[in-house]
């Protein structure tokens, strides 16, 4: 096992692919050889793609060879969570009803990585259908933190996030609906970015709530973020909810990474940071200090409809969740049942079968709130509280450049330990879903371990359209912390 | 019982596909009966994490509509999503407009027998996307074909103003006509390209008490024929049903009844309405549209002069006849063609004969418009004034459109070519005549005395200057003279 070569970031690779010291075939073969010997315990990975992965990589070393041009992320094995379509292998959303589903498409991001040369190796494991926060409700399989396999690796993109952390790839793609890429990245001690709505195209991501799924990165490292970014990040017209870029400008999120963002105004919520458990509380205000001691300005602020944030996302991601989970009937795609009775049956029997629990109870909550009679009560409500929020960080960026809190109120909990008590599932969001609510980036980065040497996230938040100078803030963190190095010990080096 | 008298109410719930050159949210083509699933991409599939987008010529196409059908147009209005599950709707959801359609309160006129016009007052045009279709071939199962899924479809609601199915009749033909001018629209019933739901009921009024039968939603039309046939069958049927029953409107009797067009008759399919929780929410993957002034106004500058207008004023303008006017009118080429001769300088009943005559046949059999004769707008007017001053006759008009549309050759060439031009030189003719009155005196003789003989007389002489003229000579012209001549 050469953990030296895992151990590299997306970025370094890539430049020693590019530069002929290392090869595609090289990377490729280290990480399927990790794979075969580590994701039998991490179960990351719900389908892999070996052969394919180590044509790509031949075809980019001959690429090198003939001195060609490549890609940004030539070479560079990545995985992706298993929500987003590719026209090879099954795209099964970690769903029974899904699970021998073969998109006859290729996402727009997917579309991305391959033209950016990078070497799709795999699709990762997930809550099903995106729903939940520990990557336990996948119908599929199940995924442990590589840090504790006791514990989870957080959710819904836990087999992104382990896969990251165990070294089972060199970056990967998740999708954040409520926090669904940066509770897991800091559940497994990596870094995961949740773009602004509009920055990333969800063409081909499948849908959970649609106003609010944002595809990003997780990498190791900040730098890693910025590359994959680059590629990633964009106009689609096949989204109209993509922001054009005349409105937006792109950025070259790598190019100014290592400038501090100066002077820089923090914002923070002391009364926020005391609700999380005690040892990432302490990570938390230990990272702001830090910050301070680089010059940065700590400024008090308030978030007032905070506390309301929750039931305003259970209510607009569970109403847009039961209309975009309709098409899964059985008459079309996906699983069917045998022997129905009538076309009635084809409906009730396929998705009583094939959806999980979880699932069921979303679609429920928002078969519910969308009835005539209860929309104004629910929905309607939600949507204005959802406008609160938004106006609050409006009101904050006034006073600060970015806010800072914790990701999740705890460290990874024990595999189980949530899963009978679906709301104290849904609490454990608290930090994250705000950012989908305002449709503003968010970030998590590594900040520290807590007792039992698990990791803990720092949560920073930015104004919509500003991840470069979100991802500059986190780099400066970053380049003075080596918390991010750390490994999780089930690698071993033999 | 005392005297019974009753009032037919109906309005209608209107489907109408756009012609656009693409799918509603996708880039599909649509469908023209190809083989079943084959105009069919990820997106009118409903696949897994696939998004529409927004096909900007079909908006444009559904704004002029409402624009042609004198309604408010939003300027702000967004797209929602309508659930129900049925196999023909792949997404379980249709994309759709609730409270917010992109127009609302208008008015179509229709034309009534004689002359006369009606307003129909127009609650609201939305712009939705079609669902594929349900196939029960034989067998135990049934086919789904989505070819059809995702075709832009307009939705016009009316207001209950129409009172009989002429008039519901009247109503269709218009809103085929206008679309059809608009071109936004093929509007061929047999295609379903158009879909009329009449709901009808009656106001029965006896002993002075007003009663109002059930609601009937009549399904399952595809001609204006079977349209108005099954309103007037409704109306029969209700008011009998009403004499034996007594059943009155009440919240949740409506009921849904099939066109059964081999018996000619409706059948009941659903007794009750069933309470539908369509569950409208907006659709979060689709952006509002703002309709910004420039872009209403470059929509507005497409509008042409609509059917019935341009029909009124031929027959105030020009004093053509209402069947001849609708003739003109009924195609929007043929009437444009018609406007063009006219400004071109012929005479508008002389051009409206030998189009309404010669031109439509002529078209008829070479299964095209008027305007598609190859015929030129100058053409036609040359061939209107030639008729109109007596250099060919009438009859000899319609043998030159004829050749017209034929060889393309200009009126006057035809008619020289085949000697149909008429002497009209009052010079020639005079000494033409009076060669004949000196050759026949006993004639002259004849007419002068006034006696019995004198019609038969003049008859025969002006008989022999035509004669002379083998036949090209203008009757009227020789006829003065003669006048002139013989006092």
């Amino acid at each position: 096992m050469d953990i030296e070569l895992l151990e590299t970031g997306c970025k370094e690779l890539r430049d020693r692919i590019a530069a002929g010291k290392v090869t595609s075939a090289a990377a490729t073969e280290a990480i399927f050889g990790a794979i075969e010997k580590y994701d039998r315990v991490v179960g990351a990975y719900i389908s892999t793609f070996k052969e394919q992965a180590m044509a790509k990589a031949a075809e980019v070393d001959e690429k090198i060879a003939c001195g060609g041009r490549v890609g940004a992320l030539a070479g560079v094995p990545i995985a992706i969570k298993d929500n987003m379509c590719t026209g090879f292998g099954a795209t099964t959303c970690a769903s029974k009803i899904l699970e021998n589903f073969h998109s006859p498409y290729n996402a727009t991001v997917v579309e991305k990585l391959l033209g950016a040369d990078a070497v799709i190796i795999g699709k990762a494991n997930m809550d099903e259908f995106a729903m939940g926060s520990s990557t336990e409700n996948s119908g599929l399989q199940r995924t442990v933190n590589p840090w504790d396999p006791q514990r989870v690796p957080g959710g819904s993109s836990g087999g992104s996030a382990a896969a990251v952390s165990a070294r089972l790839c060199f970056g990967a793609l998740g999708s954040d609906t409520g926090g669904s890429i940066r509770q897991p990245a800091s559940f497994c001690g990596v870094v995961g970015l949740k773009p602004t709505y509009g920055r990333v195209s969800r063409y081909g991501l499948v849908a959970y709530g649609s106003s609010l799924d944002q595809i990003g990165p997780l990498a190791r490292s900040v730098t890693d973020c910025a590359l994959m970014m680059d590629v990633i990040a964009g106009h689609d017209p096949a989204d109209s909810t993509s922001v054009d870029e005349a409105s937006a400008p792109l950025c070259d999120y790598l190019a100014q990474l290592d400038e501090p963002v100066e002077p820089l105004k923090i914002g923070v919520v002391s009364e926020l940071n005391a609700g999380a458990a005690e040892a990432v509380s302490k990570a938390v205000v230990d990272a702001i200090e830090l910050y301070a001691k680089l010059g940065a300005e700590i400024v008090e602020i308030e978030m007032p409809h905070f506390d309301y944030a929750i039931a305003s996302y259970y209510t607009i991601a569970t109403a847009e969740a039961s209309s975009n989970l309709a098409r899964y009937d059985g008459v079309h795609y996906g699983h069917r049942t045998e022997r129905p009775k009538d076309y009635v049956e084809v409906y009730s029997k396929s998705r009583a079968e094939g959806f999980g629990a979880e699932v069921k109870r979303r679609i429920m909550l928002g078969t519910y709130a969308l009835s005539s009679g209860y929309y104004d009560a629910y929905y309607l409500k939600a949507l204005k509280v959802r406008n609160l929020i938004r106006g609050d960080f409006a009101k904050a960026f006034d006073q600060c450049d970015c806010v800072m809190m914790p990701v999740s109120p705890t460290t990874a909990f024990r595999l189980g330990e949530k899963t009978a008590d679906p709301l104290q599932m849904y609490l454990s969001d608290i930090y994250t879903i705000a950012a989908n609510l305002a449709g503003i980036p968010g970030i998590s980065i590594p900040c520290g371990f807590d007792e039992r040497g698990l990791p803990i996230g720092l949560q920073i938040l930015s104004p919509a359209f500003s991840e470069e100078r979100l991802l500059r803030i986190a780099r400066m963190y970053e380049a003075k912390t080596d918390w991010h190095q750390k490994r999780p010990g089930i690698i071993k080096n033999d | 019982m005392g005297e019974l008298q009753y009032r037919v109410i109906v309005g209608l719930e209107i489907h109408v596909q756009l012609c656009t050159e693409t799918k509603m949210f996708c880039g599909c083509g649509l469908s023209f009966g190809e083989e079943a699933n084959s105009r069919v991409c990820p997106v009118c599939l409903g696949m897994p994490g696939v998004l529409p987008v927004m096909n900007r010529q079909a908006f444009e196409y559904a704004v002029l509509v409402g624009l042609a059908l004198n309604c408010e147009i939003a300027r702000f209005t967004k797209w929602d999503r309508k659930s129900y599950y049925y196999p023909d709707l792949p997404k379980n959801y249709q994309i759709s407009q609730y409270d917010l359609p992109f127009s609302s309160k208008g008015y179509i006129e229709i034309p009534l027998e004689p002359g006369g016009v009606k307003k129909i007052r127009i609650i609201r045009v939305h712009l939705e996307e079609d669902a594929g279709k349900n196939l029960h071939a034989a067998g135990n199962f049934s086919q789904v074909d989505l070819n059809r899924a995702g075709t832009p479809l307009l939705e016009i609601v009316t207001e209950p103003d129409m009172n009989s199915g002429a008039e519901v009749r009247a109503l269709a033909m218009e809103l085929q006509r206008v679309v059809r001018y608009l071109g936004v629209s093929q509007a061929d019933m047999q295609k379903g390209h158009m879909r009329f739901e009449p709901n009808v009921n009656l106001i029965v009024t006896s002993s002075g008490t007003e009663h109002k039968t059930p609601i009937a939603e009549i399904k399952n039309l595809n001609s204006f024929r079977a349209l108005e046939r099954s309103v007037d069958y409704e109306v029969e049927r209700q008011l009998d049903a009403f004499l034996h029953t007594g059943e009155v409107m009440e919240m949740g009797n409506k009921s849904t009844r099939g066109w059964a067009d081999e018996r000619q008759v409706t059948v009941l399919q659903r007794e009750k309405e069933e309470a539908h929780d369509y569950r409208y929410f907006p659709d979060p993957d689709l952006l509002p549209v703002e309709l910004s002034d420039e872009w209403l106004e470059e929509i507005r500058s497409r509008l042409c002069e609509l059917p019935l207008k341009k029909q009124m004023r031929y027959v105030d303008d020009y004093q053509l006849s209402e069947y001849d006017a609708g003739v003109l009118t009924g195609e929007r080429s043929s009437a444009e063609f018609f406007d063009a001769a006219v400004a071109a300088g012929g005479e508008p009943k002389r051009l409206c004969n030998l189009l309404t005559q010669v031109g439509l046949r002529l078209a008829n059999e070479a299964g095209c418009g008027i305007a598609e004769l190859g015929l030129t707008a100058e053409n036609a007017a040359e061939l209107a004034k030639m008729i109109e001053s007596g250099a060919v006759n009438a009859s000899a008009g319609n043998t030159i459109l004829e050749q017209m549309a034929k060889s393309g050759e200009g009126p006057q060439a035809i008619a020289e070519r085949l000697n149909l031009l008429q002497k009209s030189d009052v010079g020639e003719l005079e000494a033409l005549v009076d060669e004949v009155l000196a050759a026949n005196a006993q004639a002259v003789e004849d007419v002068t005395s006034g006696g019995k003989k004198s019609k038969k007389a003049r008859g025969f002489l002006l008989g022999q200057v035509m004669q002379k003229t083998r036949g090209q000579a203008n009757p009227k012209v020789v006829s003065e003279i003669l006048d002139r001549r013989l006092g």
